[in-house]
């Protein structure tokens, strides 16, 4: 095609050609957002035509003085603490799965099947599970002589946040384990070996072997953990469209910029987002000591 | 004694395996029992198998008041565009990257790194004005735009690849008198293919579960897709619980089996990126 230009010449055709539309993509539809997301942030637009004013910081002090704004990050916590449960699991189970054990590959396959399966289906399959009084999993404790356990898990308002969290964990804890079984079989099983020569029993073994060689996994699936938690919209959306007290942060932000129209302090409630997000990793990778560079 | 006790942990372990399985299938044998009942037998027979596994009504029913049939056809074009504009766009910017020293290598590889951090939820506000000044409100070519750009996960599994092929094949190609251009297409494009595999599959499952994105930019009813469809079940004009149950088992199926049949470019993909995103 080219075979009349020098390679230098072709080098740089290349490397134009080559990069151009997908770097102009990402600076459109990443870094052009972002921008004018923090200059939207400083305006009053209504998210409707093109008419804004500046209203500087006002919209920052409305996040930080309303209340019902900053609290919805308590229910973000929920999710925070179903993904420390998840990560646990998720690395005691691989730690299971990477050992010799008959049927461990059905095992894998078993557990990581809730990832692959659609996750607005997903959450709807749970809408039947959870269900007061035809929900399977009352019946189910029903059957089983629990009667005092059921209870009406969407509609208790202390217990909602916990049921809608669960399914976070069920679908992304195979996910964690995959990830986690992976980190583990680079670690060289004549360490083990050694190890045992040495003495170390098993809880020694994962304490000073496995332990420190899967730290920066561990460290990212925590992080992700965090970063996840923040963002978590869509289960308790398409649930319960954030009612009951099961409205996320995320949730807050699309219904004041879609359903409020004040789509300036939704972008403000963005940047603030962004922020948290940008914070934790930089703690992450510079002041962790050992973290990534 | 010390064979009574590793008995003893093997047993332990496959009873919290069994244990976790039992977990995994709980909530996916009700809907797969339920998809079977009928109404009434819904309501009376509780976690019990269905009367009869013949019985494919609610199958029927959801196909025709849900129209899966198109919301399946939608989502089939939206992702095969985007995919075959994601690979060629992310096979460029790897051999790109990964092949030539540029001036621009490290600030474009920074570009893409940067981008992660960026919560893509929280700035629909802004996404949203781009793509009403593309014109594509409503249109399918929203996602697809949304979904085309290679993103970091990618162009790192690329990169990782790329560097696994040998220059030694660049070379020769080019004392043979072959462009640039065509050492692309005829040589690493070809060779990346394992890892092209393993993308596709997880752009699919991606692609596929993205609720957001159509819903939000596409709320045509004609341009439904099979998150925004089984959506519309729940809320003020719901289905019947069993008809909306077999709704749910056909969407599971697609990515059911792609699991069973490619598990290992899956798992493979899932780990590579993270062990060294």
């Amino acid at each position: 095609m080219f075979n009349n230009l020098s390679y230098k010449n072709q080098r740089t055709l290349i490397l134009f050609g080559f990069l151009l539309i997908p770097v102009a993509l990402l600076l459109v539809l990443s870094y052009y957002p972002a921008l004018s997301l923090l200059y939207y942030s400083f305006t009053d637009w209504t998210g409707v035509g093109w008419d804004m004013n500046w209203v500087g910081f006002d919209n920052y002090k409305e996040i930080f003085t309303r209340p019902e704004i900053f609290a919805s990050f308590k229910v973000n916590a929920y999710y925070f603490i179903g993904g420390l449960v998840q990560t646990a699991l998720a690395l005691f189970f691989a730690v299971i799965l990477s050992g010799k054990l008959k049927g461990r590959n059905v095992f894998r396959a078993i557990l990581f099947l809730p990832y692959v399966l659609h996750s607005v289906a997903t959450v709807i399959m749970f809408k039947n599970v959870y269900h007061m009084e035809y929900g399977s999993l009352n019946v189910f404790l029903g059957a089983i002589g629990l009667e005092s356990w059921q209870q009406s898990w969407l509609g208790n308002e202390h217990l909602v946040n916990f049921s809608l969290a669960f399914i976070s964990m069920w679908k992304f804890m195979g996910l964690s384990m995959i990830i986690f079984i992976g980190a583990l079989q680079s670690i060289p099983g004549d360490m083990y070996e050694s190890a045992k020569i040495d003495g170390a029993n098993s809880w020694q073994q994962f304490r000073y072997l496995t332990l420190p060689s899967i730290r920066s996994v561990l460290e990212l699936q925590l992080i992700l953990t965090l970063t996840g938690a923040l963002a978590a919209f869509e289960i308790p959306y398409v649930m319960m469209l954030g009612a009951n007290g099961t409205s996320t942060f995320v949730i807050q932000t699309v219904d004041t910029a879609f359903k409020f129209q004040k789509a300036g302090l939704a972008s403000a409630m963005g940047i603030v987002l962004m922020l948290f997000v940008v914070v934790i990793i930089f703690i992450q990778r510079k002041l962790l000591p050992g973290g990534k560079d | 004694m010390e064979t009574k006790q590793n008995k003893l942990v093997s047993v332990l372990k496959y009873l919290f395996l069994i244990a976790a399985s039992f977990v995994v299938f709980f909530p996916i044998y009700s809907v797969f029992i339920g998809a079977f009942k009928t109404q009434v037998e819904y309501y009376q027979s509780g976690m019990a198998l269905p009367h009869d596994f013949f019985n494919f009504d609610n199958f029927k029913r959801v196909m025709k008041i849900g129209k899966l049939g198109s919301s399946f056809w939608n989502i089939g074009i939206i992702m095969v565009i985007s995919l075959a504009g994601n690979i060629i766009f992310g096979t460029m910017v790897a051999y790109a990257l990964g092949r030539f020293k540029f001036k621009l290598r490290a600030p474009i590889m920074a570009l893409y790194l940067g981008a992660q951090l960026i919560p893509t939820i929280t700035t629909q506000v802004s996404t949203f004005s781009v793509i009403k000044a593309f014109g594509l409100y409503n249109t399918m070519g929203a996602p697809i735009l949304l979904y085309l750009g290679a993103d970091v996960l990618q162009i790192v599994i690329y990169l990782q690849f790329i560097n696994s092929i040998p220059k030694d094949l660049d070379e020769s190609a080019m004392m043979e008198g072959a462009s640039l251009f065509k050492i692309y297409r005829s040589i690493i494009f070809p060779l990346l293919a394992p890892a092209t595999a393993t993308l596709v599959i997880l752009k699919s499952i991606s692609i596929y579960n993205d609720f957001y994105t159509p819903y939000l930019y596409m709320p045509a009813q004609k341009l439904r897709v099979v998150s925004t469809a089984i959506y519309s079940f729940v809320g003020p004009n719901a289905a019947q619980i069993n008809v909306i149950s077999a709704g749910i088992l056909i969407i599971f199926i697609p990515t059911v089996v792609l699991f069973l049949f490619l598990q290992k470019y899956i798992f493979s993909g899932v780990t590579s990126g993270a062990v060294k995103g």
